[in-house]
């Protein structure tokens, strides 16, 4: 790092991490008027994110890696901050997002009609992007888990904004439970890391041996610990609900963001090995691929607008893992490409999907906003009421599944050019994971098609199944905005396909060490250039039809008419097709993972009463595996309860008495 | 640049000609005359005439979905070879284009039908959108294979790699594929067993019952389209079932022309020998096509 530069993008981005942790600052004073805390909020958000984002977005294309040492009076060394391209690449989604959030809450959470609650929710969501930031360029690992800790904790208070709610309480518990077994995880982890290094810093990438004893341990722990934040299946439980809970801008934070922490996690400590065994990215991919396939099964069957998008994050985070494993494979087998194309779909994707999930979050955001209601079969017909916000979500929903020319293609083309790459000339094992990756992905591609056909088409289009729709009115520009921000990211990803790539290139090249590489890169192996060419074509094709249908309709008027009933002359909206109905045969199918109920009553008799039918997919993990087992060791260890009876003088006894025992046992 | 030149001719003007092949097949097994080979043609530009009746439930939706699924089509009928031509566009990993393109498509085509609001066309898109969870496999798979085979990743050296001393060679892999494929080409194409293409209001249908509402130009488009995919996984279908080659381009554009034509009439051998399958039968041969091309692929891993 040259210092002597004025600018240096290491200390703008911190700055901007400053700006982001200190927005909220202003609405702690209740002097200041709610609503004049929030515009400042906004304002000085909106500052960091673009200093933030700049300083990332120079540091990943540039490849230079930034450092700079906090002062800190702490037993646990110093405390560094490393800017890797790595870094900087995970920079990008977080300051982003932050920014178009916080635009967003004006018009979501307007602080006129939330004097309380908006403040709230402006600190944490604050606090939660700076956390975020020093946790991705933490060279430390105490404070990694002061960072990670400081994210968790503001992420609840996000989430529980609503807090009178008893579903929010219940979701922000589990939420909370699960965080902290995840950072268990992660202390045991960083404590075998410093055993193995004797210093708390975070080593660098391939300085350690996989053979070591405590490395197996690192892996799990690591995987257990980063995959419970990520919401690998089967430690997700705590998302769903979480994320169905929050505020619409909370949940594209958490979902967009926050989630790619446990990535990046993942990421940094297996790049710390060197040579990597095959068996981690087995076991990766293999993660990977049941996240993928079960979080998109889950999402089909799902009711809530916001639970279903919640579990289609868990079958991106599986993606992007099954791209994350294709390159550790890779690395284990020596195969360049693999391993290029692998971490290349797997970085990209990651961008992606926190470009187009935010953009979806912050789009049921405005639908919630208009209708009032997560409830799919409530809805239908909002195009027409708000077009400005179905247009946007219809962009995000063919983003989200893969389909040209969005982003969500590119990055699948290249993980699909890795797996098909791994296919050719290489040994059986490498040969049958890729095609289980293969597979994987194609029927993660076509359910996860299905299931955003199923939300469009259920939510936005056909006529509105409930009564009340004079109501409906379009979102105000405070929340359009940040929407088509981020839609027009999709877009240009998608279409420009070789300057995103570009962003990527030197992150992936900065994870593993050059010699695995091989001196190639994506654009180097994959044409990208056709991509874009191919892309531009079908947009041209697509522009060219719709003129000369145009024009053939001006040649020749269209008339308006009701939809053609098949010969019944009295259709009402109830008859459409539900989301239930839609989504039917493939629960039928998949009814061995899902374990759908049915609340179905006996119709006998010749005059039978009035019925109810209804169905629901439970969350199948959580509510048949670990509820019934945390009931049973709640009563199991029942006798511990004396200890926690609310004393908190007492507490700090506790304390106060742990310390010394550790004082003596260090002795 | 010929070459160039009688593919974008072929993938344009040939599809229609496809289903006036199987109509007059069909029609000669029930004993009649039938339309004209050149029917729908005919009836293409009668359409596209034609006045456009829209329902006041739709949005622009309604009429992007025939529109992007015809140029879907279109561009992926330009990443694949025919005969023994490379396709004009040929590039490292294309078959993934080729793949998501139908994709693209299927997305308009079941939300336009969703937009409409009418339960029978809800039905259709609910349909179409599970079956291709299976049937999109099944395609992969068959990728895979080819990729193998040719050690390329890219359709037209896939394609144009397979020949007569191949089938010899790996003959019960590639006899596999072409029966799962042939599985897939009909019920992507709603061909009986699968459909009934000349039904409109069953509830058994698929593809039929999504354009109900739509008429005019826009139902102009949308059977285009459907020839046009017809004529696409056809040609997929043909390069691998019946890789012929003269060495003359010419003929070798000749012997494709034939070819398809030939397989215009042994779907119609099928539409007429055929009864219409039973719903519930649809998802178990799409998963047995799934495991013919899934063994294909196991078998030439030697």
């Amino acid at each position: 790092m040259n210092t002597t530069e004025i600018i240096d993008p290491a200390h703008i981005i911190m700055t901007g991490a400053i700006f982001a942790g200190l927005s909220g600052v202003p609405g702690l004073f209740p002097r200041l008027g709610a609503t004049v805390a929030q515009k400042l909020a906004t304002i000085i958000a909106c500052l960091g994110s673009l200093l933030g984002l700049g300083g990332a977005i120079v540091v990943a294309v540039s490849g230079m890696t930034e450092h700079l040492v906090l002062d800190w009076s702490l037993p646990f060394g110093p405390c560094d901050i490393w800017i890797d391209p790595l870094a900087a690449f995970f920079l990008i989604p977080i300051f982003l997002v932050s920014g178009a959030c916080a635009v967003y809450a004006n018009g979501y959470w307007p602080a006129g009609k939330h004097p309380g609650t908006s403040r709230v929710l402006g600190f944490f969501l604050g606090l939660l992007a700076s956390s975020m930031v020093l946790l991705i360029t933490a060279g430390n690992s105490v404070f990694f888990l002061i960072s990670w800790e400081v994210m968790a904790v503001s992420a609840y208070f996000a989430i529980t904004a609503e807090n009178e709610d008893h579903e929010v309480r219940k979701a922000g518990f589990v939420y909370l439970v699960c965080t902290h077994v995840g950072t268990l995880a992660l202390f045991v982890m960083f404590i075998v890391l410093r055993l193995m290094t004797g210093s708390f810093a975070i080593p660098h990438a391939g300085t350690l041996s996989p053979l070591a004893p405590g490395a197996a341990v690192i892996f799990f722990t690591a995987i257990f610990g980063f995959g419970m934040k990520a919401g690998i299946m089967p430690l997700h439980i705590w998302l769903p609900a979480a994320h169905a809970n929050g505020p619409s801008h909370v949940s594209a934070m958490m979902s967009g963001v926050m989630l790619k922490m446990g990535i990046y996690g993942i990421i940094r400590i297996v790049s710390l090995f060197s040579p990597i065994p095959l068996w981690w990215g087995v076991v990766i991919l293999g993660a990977g691929i049941v996240s993928g396939l079960a979080g998109v099964i889950s999402a089909i069957g799902q009711h809530d607008l916001k639970r279903l998008l919640a579990y289609s994050s868990i079958e991106n985070i599986g993606i992007i893992t099954i791209g994350l494993g294709t390159a550790l494979i890779g690395m284990a087998v020596g195969h360049p490409p693999l391993v290029i194309m692998g971490m290349g779909g797997c970085l990209l994707h990651m961008l992606n999907h926190s470009l187009f999930k935010s953009l979806l979050f912050l789009g049921s955001g405005a639908v919630i906003h208009a209708t009032g209601t997560r409830e799919l079969s409530r809805m239908g017909g909002l195009a027409r009421h708000m077009p400005r916000t179905a247009l946007l979500f219809f962009i995000g929903c063919v983003a989200i599944c893969g389909l040209p020319p969005l982003n969500g293609f590119v990055s699948e083309y290249l993980l699909y050019f890795g797996f098909f790459n791994g296919i050719n000339g290489s040994s059986i094992p490498v040969f049958s994971t890729m095609v289980l990756a293969i597979f994987s992905l194609a029927l993660i591609g076509s359910l996860a098609l299905a299931c955003f056909v199923r939300l469009c088409g259920i939510a936005f289009l056909g006529q509105n199944r409930s009564s009340e729709t004079g109501a409906l009115h379009d979102a105000p520009l405070t929340m359009v905005a940040p929407m088509a921000l981020l839609a027009l990211c999709c877009l240009g990803v998608g279409l420009l396909p070789l300057s995103a790539v570009h962003l990527v290139e030197i992150p992936v090249l900065a994870v593993f060490p050059p010699a695995m590489t091989a001196g190639k890169n994506i654009s180097s192996i994959a044409p990208l250039a056709w991509l874009e060419a191919c892309g531009l074509l079908l947009t041209l094709v697509i522009v060219a039809f719709i003129g000369l249908y145009l024009r053939r309709l001006k040649a020749n008027p269209p008339v308006p008419a009701s939809t053609w009933g098949c010969g019944y002359l009295q259709p009402t909206a109830r008859i459409q097709y539900s989301a239930t109905s839609f989504a039917e045969m493939l629960v039928h199918f998949f009814r061995g993972v899902l374990q759908p109920r049915y609340a179905m009553p006996r119709i006998s008799g010749f005059l039978p009463n009035t019925a109810r039918f209804s169905s629901r997919i439970p969350e199948t993990v959580l509510e048949g595996l670990l509820l019934p087992f945390m009931r049973l060791t709640g009563l199991v260890f029942s006798f511990l309860r004396r200890l926690q009876h609310g004393e908190p003088n007492l507490y700090v006894l506790y304390i106060f008495v742990t310390l010394v025992m550790m004082l003596a046992w260090s002795y | 640049m010929t070459d160039i030149l009688i593919h974008a001719l072929l993938v344009i003007l040939m599809p229609p000609l496809l289903l006036g092949v199987i109509g007059k097949t069909k029609a000669a097994f029930a004993g009649r005359v039938g339309p004209s080979y050149f029917q729908h043609y005919y009836d293409l530009a009668k359409l596209i005439r034609k006045g456009t009746v829209i329902s006041d439930t739709t949005t622009w939706i309604f009429t992007a979905g025939p529109v992007i699924t015809l140029a879907a089509t279109l561009v992926a009928a330009l990443l694949l070879p025919l005969g023994n031509h490379a396709a004009p566009i040929a590039f490292a990993g294309d078959m993934v284009l080729f793949a998501y393109l139908f994709a693209l498509g299927r997305f308009f085509t079941t939300l336009a039908a969703l937009d409409t609001g009418s339960s029978f066309e809800g039905m259709g898109a609910a349909r179409e959108a599970t079956f291709a969870c299976l049937a999109e496999p099944a395609l992969f798979f068959a990728l895979i294979t080819l990729s193998r085979m040719s050690g390329t990743l890219s359709l037209s050296p896939m394609m144009t790699n397979l020949s007569v001393s191949l089938w010899f060679s790996s003959g019960a892999a590639l006899l596999l594929l072409i029966g799962g494929l042939f599985i897939v080409l009909l019920a992507e194409n709603c061909r009986i067993p699968f459909d009934d293409p000349t039904t409109h209001l069953e509830l058994t249908m698929v593809h039929e019952v999504m354009v109900l509402d739509h008429s005019g130009p826009a139902f102009a488009y949308i059977l285009y389209g459907a020839a046009m995919k017809l004529f696409v996984m056809g040609a997929f279908f043909i390069n691998i079932a019946l890789p012929l080659k003269s060495g003359n381009a010419m003929l070798d554009w000749g012997i494709f022309i034939l070819l398809m034509l030939g397989l215009a009439v042994a779907i119609g051998v099928v539409e007429s020998i055929m009864a219409r399958l039973r719903l519930v039968r649809i998802p178990q041969m799409l998963v047995a096509a799934c495991i013919l091309s899934g063994f294909s692929m196991l078998l030439i891993l030697r």
